[in-house]
């Protein structure tokens, strides 16, 4: 039997075509339904158990379906006609059996027949024989064999024609036992032949094989499902059990045959199998379906059902088979992997998820940084440049000079706020600023924010500021970062107001619950008292009670730091913001329209770090605005206030600007008002303290020039930005050009001398590689700065000595050093870039010139206490030169240089005259040659030199060299 | 042969020096072209005296060297062919000055083949070997710029190190 279990785990419980359970094709038969013949081990199924209860069977049903159904009469119409052809076969052999019989019997009849003719032969014959003779013994033979056949007549014969008695005697009783044997045999055939009859008889029913068979067919299928965790049935057309099969079985007969699912038992799933087996037997066809039980009978079991239509000879279904399967287990197990599956498939996708994120969170963290890194790199260099400008401001300039001025340095402090801003947003973000928490004054701040805007308003704008007289005169906070904000603020109200007002109102509020109100234009009316001791006649109306509570109720004594609330509005005449870009306005580089951008220029960061600070620092930020009539930011800080009562001794400390700008009565001044026409004094004030700030970065840079490690120092120096700092700096400047300046230098022209002396200095250590011929120029920036500082001045000396020689026009007069004076000849720029290096790191100063003939003016100008001369060069060679040098120590005269063609550029000079007296002293001149071969060696110390150096020049070549000739000058 | 520049880009499309990272990876990186170089007797032990020239006062020194080099003998290149190329080749003097220059300033950046192929090119100058010397140029033009490159390659590894050593976070501070 085919069962075609499908490995079915999924879903395909739908209703599908599947091949029939009974064999389609019954003539086919052995293929399908293979059993083993009865004859020779039967004994297999013998030692089975095999257990007969499990199968229920409506006998009378089976009968019927025999009869009707098509599958049942085809299965019974080949067991019948495998009975026919086993009778054929057995009727075949007998018939076989029967001929060989009768041919046994033809044979012996000829026999017969053959002895018959013998004998008739030897009557004829005559011979007399014997009796007594040997004879008879033969005789005794031949009669047997004849009497096989014609026993009568022969005895008939024999009698007859004889008298022998004996030999008659026994003649005929031979004859007489052949005869018997003859006829025993007729008799046994007869007898066989009855028995095959019999046989035949007895295995002539059909029924008997028939049932034989199928007993063995139901003895292997029993055989096979004793332990098949299956059930298998039949149906009738009603659905009813007409015949079921269970391994595991728990109801009767009676309980099951006649009986529907329904009626058998109740509970989940049964329903549903009904279901599935009516609508297979309304479809025709067959299908599978898995379907979870919940009985009372067998529990929650999930079983594979696989329904078959049985039909009708007329093509009627009248029934279905049905097998199930308890599948419950693998179910179980397939459910649990696809829950995992899915587990898994969630749990990856989270970890995907989560990976992304934390690579973008690092990679914004990163960026973050960078730019926080990349802004302050940038930031120091500007920084350097606009204080550079800043200084070069103050020098007398020509009015276009001036305009230009005026232009790069409000770009550059344009770029330094932008960076300052996206340094702060940054650091802000990222989390690394760090509040500082000191004493400050807010009128002071106010009125300082305030008098900055004033400075560089260009508007006929009126500023001003309310303090009320509830905030204390002092407060704890980190006052730069609260400027840093009003002034924002201020700039921007600034920015987009054209005329009327900008003003700022501080007042004190009670803890925050509140949230946007639009007033705030005027002064609110309730005004507190505080703790602060130089304002206690003005209480009216407690707008914070808790705060006045809490300072009541402690002793002022303890130092007790309570906090309060203070409202800062900046408000504005502008073209106010629209409503709907309200939402974006504290967003970074938002700006509330593309084209202010141009209009009024700006990154759109500075309300963004606002907003960052004000939250930073723990309080909220509101913007409140009407387009076309102004807009109103607001915000509100908590501070602490220290109820010391040494408040005012600390004012010095505590000021956060100018001092010299603030008279003690400010302390407690309400109201501040500047109108456009006191720009004009303010500019001086404001601009001097501008520069007295940036001033130390101006020096930072200086420093900066001279190599990487001093960029924290100028960090260092740029992040101060008090006053105090920067005229510590100042002071620092000034000592370090104190000794270098003259008693009757300006202020401004020390510090800008300081600036250049120290730039100059740099330069002497960092020649410029790249091109030679700046050198010329810096030279001469070199000679200025000597002019404008007259005096011993050390650096400046030095580093002129260094610079002057490094082109040959320019060698001026100098005094005399320490340092022995060398010469490179030299026309290979590379050569000399190398040589020049090693030289330096050697603690050595060179002259270079590029050609014989240079090299010879040279000497002829200034003398050397060792020329480097390369031997190969255009114009004239090392070699010619040396002799020209040699013939001049020899004779004191240029006489052979002149006649070469070189041209003394001596001969108008003093330095001549000194030169000639030296004359008689043999300059030590080392070759330099490319070859390092043996005669071009020879041919050195031939034309005068003293020594070679094989190029490429190595440190250690140039080292020795130096020590040979320069003994007493150790180098370092 | 030349190897792609090592550049990991992060997701936000910046290269992962600009960071601040793989500062030891390229010095690595480096170093492993260096001692390719070395090996390939491409370069001598003239180019670490220039290294060593290199201080805080000078930073770049090598690079300013060699940058120099390179714009000089691009020039007496120019010049050789020119006069390689003439009809009438005449000046062997002239193109013997060149090589001398060429050769000096070689040897000096310790560029070892180049400096190699110069003295080939001399000698066949010297037997006024109107062949040979062509063949000579050629062999030197392939060394000269198989040498631009690698030390393009050497500086713009060091740049990128140099930068990538500098960059620093403000959490550091």
């Amino acid at each position: 039997m085919v069962c075609e279990v499908e490995n079915i785990l999924l879903d395909d419980m739908e209703i599908e075509p599947v091949p029939s359970m009974w064999p389609e094709d019954i003539g086919d038969a052995g293929k399908q339904f293979n059993i083993e013949q009865p004859g020779k081990d039967q004994d297999m199924l013998e030692e089975v158990n095999i257990m007969d209860e499990p199968t229920i069977v409506d006998f009378k049903h089976l009968m019927a379906l025999n009869d009707y159904t098509e599958k049942g009469s085809t299965q019974l119409a080949y067991l019948v006609k495998r009975w026919e052809y086993k009778q054929a076969n057995v009727v075949r052999l007998l018939k076989e059996e029967l001929d060989n019989l009768s041919r046994q019997k033809q044979e012996v009849e000829q026999k017969r027949l053959e002895i018959l003719e013998e004998h008739r032969f030897e009557e004829g014959d005559q011979r007399p024989i014997s009796v007594l003779d040997d004879m008879y013994d033969f005789w005794k033979e031949v009669p047997r064999r004849k009497a096989d056949v014609i026993i009568p007549n022969k005895k008939v014969e024999v009698d007859a024609e004889y008298d022998t008695a004996i030999y008659w005697k026994q003649r005929a009783m031979h004859v007489e036992k052949l005869l018997e044997a003859s006829m025993q045999r007729e008799h046994m055939l007869t007898e066989k032949l009855q028995d095959s009859i019999n046989n035949l008889e007895n295995q002539s029913s059909p029924v008997e094989e028939l049932s034989q068979i199928l007993k063995r067919a139901d003895n292997f299928l029993h055989f096979i499902l004793q332990n098949a965790p299956v059930v298998i049935g039949h149906q009738d057309k009603e659905l009813k059990y007409r015949f079921i099969y269970n391994h595991f079985p728990t109801l009767h007969e009676e309980d099951i045959i006649g009986k529907t699912d329904v009626e058998i038992f109740t509970g989940g799933g049964v329903k549903e199998s009904q279901e599935f087996k009516r609508e297979v037997l309304e479809k025709g066809l067959p299908a599978k379906r898995e379907i979870t039980f919940d009985t009372e009978l067998f529990g929650a079991k999930t079983f594979l059902i696989y329904v078959e239509p049985v039909f009708s000879k007329t093509g009627e279904t009248i029934g279905i088979n049905y097998m199930g399967m308890d599948v419950t287990d693998q179910v179980r197990i397939r459910e649990k992997m696809a829950k995992l599956r899915e587990e898994i498939a969630v749990q990856k996708a989270k970890e995907t998820e989560l990976n992304k994120t934390i690579h973008i969170t690092e990679e914004t963290m990163r960026a973050k940084q960078m730019l926080a890194t990349m802004s302050h790199e940038i930031r120091s260099p500007l920084s350097g440049v606009v204080s550079m400008a800043e200084i070069l401001a103050r020098t007398r300039l020509d009015k276009e000079q001036r305009q230009l001025l005026d232009v790069m340095l409000s770009s550059g402090d344009l770029v330094l706020q932008l960076i300052n801003d996206i340094l702060d947003l940054s650091k802000v973000e990222s989390g690394v600023m760090k509040l500082e928490a000191t004493k400050f004054r807010p009128r002071e701040v106010v009125k300082h924010v305030l008098q900055t805007a004033a400075a560089s308003l260009k508007k006929t704008l009126i500023l001003e500021g309310h303090i009320s007289d509830d905030v204390p005169i002092e407060v704890i906070g980190d006052v730069l970062r609260i400027r840093q904000i009003l002034t924002n603020l201020i700039s921007n109200a600034i920015k987009f107001t054209h005329e009327g007002k900008v003003g700022i109102n501080l007042y004190v509020v009670p803890e925050p619950v509140m949230e946007n109100d639009d007033e705030c234009r005027q002064n609110p009316n309730g005004i507190l008292s505080n703790n602060a001791e130089n304002k206690p006649e003005e209480n009216h109306t407690s707008v914070r009670p808790r705060m006045e509570n809490e300072t009541e109720e402690m002793p002022r004594s303890l130092e007790m730091e309570t906090t309060v609330w203070i409202r800062c509005d900046v408000y504005d005449t502008g073209i106010g913001i629209p409503e709907n870009a309200l939402p974006t306005l504290f967003k970074k580089y938002m700006q509330v329209r593309a084209d202010h951008a141009r209009k009024y220029g700006g990154t759109g960061l500075g309300l963004a770090i606002c907003k960052q600070l004000v939250e930073l620092m723990g309080g909220r930020m509101t913007v409140t605005s009407q387009e076309h009539f102004g807009s109103t930011f607001t915000f509100l800080l908590p501070y602490k206030v220290s109820t010391a009562p040494d408040n005012s001794d600390d004012a010095d400390d505590v000021t956060t600007m100018t001092n010299h700008e603030t008279v003690p009565d400010d302390i407690t001044e309400g109201f501040f008002q500047f109108h456009p026409r006191s720009l004009g004094s303010l500019f001086p004030l404001n601009g001097s303290s501008r520069t007295s700030m940036l001033l130390p970065n101006g020096v930072g840079h200086g420093l900066s020039g001279t190599s990487e490690g001093s960029q924290a120092d100028n960090g260092k120096f740029s992040r101060m930005s008090s006053p105090e700092d920067a005229s510590s700096i100042i002071g620092a400047a000034e000592a370090l050009t104190e000794p270098e300046c003259s008693p009757g230098c300006s202020s401004s022209h020390e510090s800008t001398s300081a600036v250049i002396t120290r730039k100059h200095g740099n330069q002497h250590f960092m020649p410029d590689h790249a091109d030679l011929q700046n050198q010329a120029e810096l030279e001469q920036r070199n000679g200025n700065a000597n002019l404008t500082l007259p005096g011993p001045c050390e650096t400046m000396r030095k580093s002129c000595e260094s610079s002057e020689c490094t082109t040959a026009g320019n060698l001026g007069a100098t005094a005399t050093n320490a340092k022995p004076k060398i010469l490179l000849v030299e026309d290979n720029n590379i050569n000399i870039m190398v040589t020049q290096s090693m030289m330096k790191q050697l603690g050595h100063g060179m002259d270079i010139v590029k050609n014989g003939v240079e090299a010879v003016q040279a000497v002829q100008r200034c003398c050397y206490d060792l020329i480097l001369m390369d031997v190969c060069m255009p114009k004239m060679n090392g070699l010619q030169a040396t002799r020209l040098i040699r013939s001049f120590e020899q004779t004191g005269n240029w006489d052979a240089a002149a006649e070469a063609g070189v041209e003394n550029v001596s001969l108008d000079s003093p330095g001549s005259i000194s030169n000639s007296s030296q004359s008689t002293r043999r300059v030590p001149i080392i070759a330099m040659t490319a070859n390092a071969l043996a005669e071009s060696a020879d041919e050195c110390f031939e034309n005068g030199m003293d020594s070679f150096v094989s190029k490429p020049v190595t440190f250690q070549k140039l080292k020795d060299s130096l020590d040979k000739f320069l003994p007493s000058h150790s180098t370092t | 042969m030349v190897r792609p520049m090592p550049h990991i880009f992060t997701s936000t499309g910046l290269p992962l020096w600009l960071l601040g990272w793989g500062a030891e990876f390229l010095r690595a990186e480096m170093s492993r072209l260096l001692a390719l170089l070395f090996h390939q007797g491409v370069l001598d032990e003239q180019f670490l005296q220039l290294q060593q020239l290199q201080d805080e006062s000078s930073p770049n020194f090598v690079y300013e060297v060699t940058s120099i080099y390179f714009s000089e003998s691009e020039k007496l290149l120019r010049n050789l062919k020119l006069l390689l190329m003439e009809k009438e080749l005449s000046d062997y003097r002239k193109i013997e000055i060149h090589l001398n220059q060429f050769m000096g300033s070689s040897s000096s950046i310790g560029a070892n083949r180049v400096r190699n192929v110069c003295v080939t090119f001399r000698a066949a100058t010297e037997e006024n070997n109107r062949i040979g010397c062509l063949r000579a140029l050629e062999l030197l033009e392939n060394e000269y710029y198989y040498l631009k490159n690698k030390l393009h390659e050497f500086f713009q590894i060091e740049q990128q190190r140099s930068l990538a050593a500098r960059v620093r976070y403000p959490m550091q501070d």
